[in-house]
C-alpha cells in the first residue's frame, strides 16, 4: 500500500495552513470545493499519498459565493424514513459528503435551521468546511494553478503544474476546479450586460425594468429574487424554458424558481419569450434598447430596459490543458472523458467535480446524471479515487466473496435503499461479478458505461450490474444487466408506485432474471 | 468547442436541415446538445434501450450488427432515429472509428422537434426512402 498522505508538521502551527509544499507526488488534485475535498478524503482513506490544492483561501469551491440569491437547489431532509447517518439515509441528504466513520457523516442537517430543506448557502460552505476539518483533509490553501506541462524524467513522462507557490510533479493530475468561470455568448452589444456572477444586491434593482438572457436555472433565479424589487422583467432564450416538474428529472427549470413563469402566464409583469438577442445598445440616457427576434417568426421585439444581465452560463476554468491535448465539447467547454473521468485524450489527467459531468455515461432516455450536482459527484469522486488506486498505483480492492444463497437478499437491498443508485440512475451499477473459480464477489460500484462495454475494474468475466433508471415519465425502477460471455442483456423490473424494491413480487422478478445466469447467481 | 452559433452554421449546411430558416435553427440548435466521442467508443448499443438520435458534426463511425460492420457514417449523417421511431432499443452498434463529435437530441424529445418541423421530418423521410432503396438494390 502506497504511504498516507504526509500529515503536517506540526498541527498547531503554520505548516497546517501551509502543507504539501512543491514537490513530486504520486497524485496533484486541484480544487477544495465538494469534488476535490471528497476525492482527497477517498484517496486518503485508500491510502494513497496525493497533494491537494486551492487558489481559495478555505474550502467550499463555489459555494463560497454562489448561488447568488443564498438558497442551495438541493435538498437535505433532517428528518427521513430511515436513520440520519446510515448509508440509506444519504438518498435524502443531497449535501453532505461522504464518510466512512459514523461520526462524520450526515453533517448538512446539523446545520439547518429549519426554515427550508434546502440549505443556505452559508450553512452548506460551513457543511463542507466542518466535512474537511473533521476528517482531517487538509489543502494548500492560496496556492493558484498558474499552468500545465509535460516532463519525461526517470519513471516515465509526467506532468509539471505551475503554481503560484512553486512547480509539482506528478503522472497523475485531477482537477476539481469547477463550471464556474462565467460565459457570455458573442452576441452584439454583451460588453454592455452584466453576467449573473456581477449581479448586484437585489434592493439595487428596485423599480427597474430588467432583461435577463438565458432561461435555465440561474436566469429563473435570479428573476425569482428580483421579483420583489423589479418593475418589469423579461427572461429570453431562444428555446422554451423546460421545468423540471414536466422533464420529471433534474433537468429544466427547477419547481423553486418557477414563479416567474406564473406571473407571465397570469400577466403580472413578467415576460419570458422564446427568442434569439439581436442585439443591444446603450441609450443616451443610460438605458438599453434590446432587439429580441421571436423564435416563432414575426417581427422583432424593441424593448427598453435599464438593466440587461447575462445568465447565460459558466464555462470550465481549464487553463492551458487544451493546449496540452484536452479534448472539450459543449458551451461548458467541459472535457471529454472515459467513463472513468480521464481525459479522452491525455491519459493521467482526471476530473472530479461537477466537471465529471463530461463523462456522460449512457444517459438513457435523455436524462442525465447528477454528476454536475454534489449529491452525484460524491460518489463519482468516491469511484475515481477506488479505480486510480487499482489501476494506476497497484492497490488492491476489496470484493467481498458473497455466498450464492444471499445474492438474492443483496440485490433487493441494493435496489432499495443504494444511495448510488438512486441518485446516480443509469450511471453508476453495483455489480457482483460470477466467475465460476471465483464465486460471487462484490465489485463495488462501477460507471454502467464502463460496465457495459467491457471497459470496467470489475474485469470481463460473467457478472450481474444492478441499477436504478428512469425514463422521463415519472417512473422509476430497477434494470439488471447480465454478462455472459461478454454480451450484455437488459432486463427491466416493472415499477413500484410507491418506489420499493424489496416487496415479494420483485423479489419473483429478479429471481426470474438470475436464473438466466449460472448456477451462481441463480442460488443453486 | 463551438459556439451556438457556429452549429448554426454548421447544419444550416446539412441535408437534413436544409429547408429551415435561420430562426428555426437557431432554435433547434439550442435544442440539441454537443456530445464528443473517443475513438473506439461505442455511441449506441446493440440491444440496449433508452437511445438518442445523433448527428455527426465531425469523425467518422462504424454502423456493427452482431459484430459485422455494415456501414460507415460520416459528417452530416444521422443515427439512432429508427430505434426512437419504433420505440425499439437499436438493431446495431454505432462506433466511432475517428474522434467523433456529434448533435444529440434525447429520444423522448425526436417527436415533438419532428411535429414542429416539418421540413426536418420531410428530409428525414427522404433520407430513409434513400436507405430501403439501396437495402432492397442490395438484395436483388
Amino acid at each position: 500500500m502506497a504511504e498516507l498522505s504526509p500529515p503536517p508538521d506540526d498541527a498547531a502551527g503554520p505548516s497546517r495552513d501551509r502543507p504539501f509544499p512543491p514537490g513530486p507526488y504520486p497524485v496533484v488534485v486541484v480544487g477544495s470545493g465538494p469534488g476535490g475535498i471528497q476525492l482527497s478524503y477517498s484517496l486518503r482513506q485508500l491510502g494513497i499519498d496525493h497533494a491537494l490544492l486551492s487558489a481559495d483561501p478555505s474550502p467550499g469551491g463555489m459555494f463560497r459565493r454562489w448561488p447568488f440569491f443564498q438558497r442551495l437547489l438541493s435538498w437535505t431532509k433532517p428528518y427521513a424514513p430511515v436513520e440520519r447517518g446510515g448509508r440509506a439515509y444519504e438518498r435524502y441528504d443531497w449535501n453532505s459528503l461522504l464518510a466512512d466513520e459514523p461520526e462524520h457523516r450526515a453533517i448538512m442537517p446539523t446545520f439547518m435551521d429549519g426554515s427550508s430543506y434546502f440549505p443556505s448557502r452559508p450553512e452548506m460552505e460551513q457543511n463542507i468546511a466542518t466535512f474537511a476539518e473533521r476528517t482531517g483533509t487538509i489543502a494548500r490553501y492560496e496556492c493558484r494553478w498558474t499552468g500545465t506541462r509535460r516532463e519525461e524524467g526517470p519513471d516515465g513522462e509526467s506532468f509539471v503544474l505551475e503554481t503560484t507557490d512553486g512547480e509539482y510533479r506528478a503522472p497523475i493530475l485531477v482537477f476539481a476546479v469547477g463550471v464556474a468561470q462565467p460565459y457570455s455568448p458573442p452576441t452584439p452589444g454583451i460588453e454592455l450586460t452584466a453576467h449573473y456572477a456581477d449581479t448586484r444586491p437585489a434592493e439595487t434593482y428596485a423599480d427597474r425594468r430588467v432583461f435577463i438572457m438565458g432561461k435555465q436555472n440561474s436566469g429563473f433565479e435570479l428573476a425569482t429574487g428580483l421579483l420583489p424589487w423589479a418593475r418589469r422583467i423579461y427572461v429570453a432564450s431562444p428555446s422554451p424554458a423546460k421545468l423540471s416538474v414536466n422533464t420529471r428529472s433534474l433537468v429544466g427549470v427547477r419547481a423553486r424558481y418557477v414563479q416567474p413563469f406564473e406571473d407571465h402566464v397570469l400577466g403580472g409583469g413578467v415576460s419570458v419569450l422564446d427568442a434569439s438577442i439581436g442585439g443591444i445598445v446603450r441609450e443616451a440616457d443610460g438605458s438599453f434598447v434590446v432587439t429580441a427576434r421571436p423564435s416563432d417568426g414575426g417581427d422583432d421585439l424593441t424593448i427598453e430596459v435599464d438593466e440587461v444581465i447575462s445568465a447565460t452560463g459558466f464555462v470550465t476554468p481549464l487553463l492551458d490543458l487544451p493546449d496540452l491535448g484536452v479534448t472539450t465539447f459543449g458551451q461548458a467547454r467541459l472535457p471529454a472523458q472515459t467513463p472513468y473521468w480521464e481525459s479522452a485524450s491525455v491519459p493521467g489527467i482526471y476530473f472530479a467535480g461537477t466537471i465529471g459531468q463530461g463523462s456522460a455515461g449512457l444517459k438513457k432516455h435523455g436524462l442525465p446524471a447528477n454528476s454536475g450536482a454534489v449529491h452525484g459527484a460524491r460518489y463519482n469522486a468516491r469511484c475515481l479515487a477506488a479505480h486510480i488506486a487499482r489501476t494506476r498505483l497497484g492497490l488492491g480492492t476489496q470484493t467481498p466473496a458473497l455466498e450464492s444463497a444471499d445474492l438474492i437478499d443483496v440485490v433487493l437491498g441494493e435496489l432499495a435503499s443504494a444511495p448510488e443508485l438512486w441518485h446516480q440512475r443509469a450511471y453508476l451499477a453495483r455489480v457482483i461479478s460470477l466467475d465460476p473459480s471465483a464465486g460471487a464477489r462484490d465489485e463495488g460500484i462501477v460507471p454502467l458505461a464502463a460496465f457495459v462495454d467491457g471497459q470496467g475494474d470489475d474485469g470481463q468475466a460473467d457478472a450481474l450490474a444492478m441499477t436504478l433508471e428512469a425514463d422521463g415519465t415519472g417512473a422509476i425502477y430497477p434494470v439488471l444487466y447480465l454478462r455472459r460471455d461478454g454480451k450484455i442483456d437488459e432486463r427491466a423490473i416493472d415499477p413500484d408506485p410507491l418506489l420499493r424494491f424489496d416487496t415479494p413480487f420483485v423479489r419473483d422478478q429478479v429471481t426470474t432474471i438470475l436464473a438466466e445466469l449460472d448456477p451462481i447467481a441463480s442460488g443453486g | 468547442m463551438a459556439t451556438r452559433d457556429e452549429i448554426v452554421d454548421q447544419i444550416a449546411g446539412f441535408a437534413l436541415f436544409a429547408d429551415l430558416t435561420t430562426p428555426q435553427l437557431d432554435r433547434i440548435a439550442h435544442m440539441f446538445e454537443e456530445e464528443v466521442f473517443p475513438e473506439g467508443s461505442r455511441v449506441l448499443r446493440q440491444g440496449l434501450s433508452g437511445s438518442a438520435f445523433y448527428i455527426i458534426l465531425d469523425g467518422e463511425a462504424e454502423v456493427v450488427i452482431d459484430g459485422q460492420q455494415r456501414a460507415t457514417l460520416a459528417r452530416g449523417d444521422f443515427f439512432g432515429e429508427v430505434s426512437i421511431l419504433l420505440g425499439e432499443a437499436p438493431g446495431a452498434d454505432i462506433l466511432a472509428s475517428r474522434p467523433l463529435r456529434t448533435l444529440v437530441l434525447a429520444g423522448p424529445q425526436v417527436h415533438q422537434v419532428l411535429l414542429d418541423n416539418p421540413p426536418l421530418m420531410y428530409r428525414m423521410l427522404q433520407a430513409q426512402a434513400r436507405r430501403l432503396r439501396n437495402a432492397n438494390r442490395w438484395r436483388s
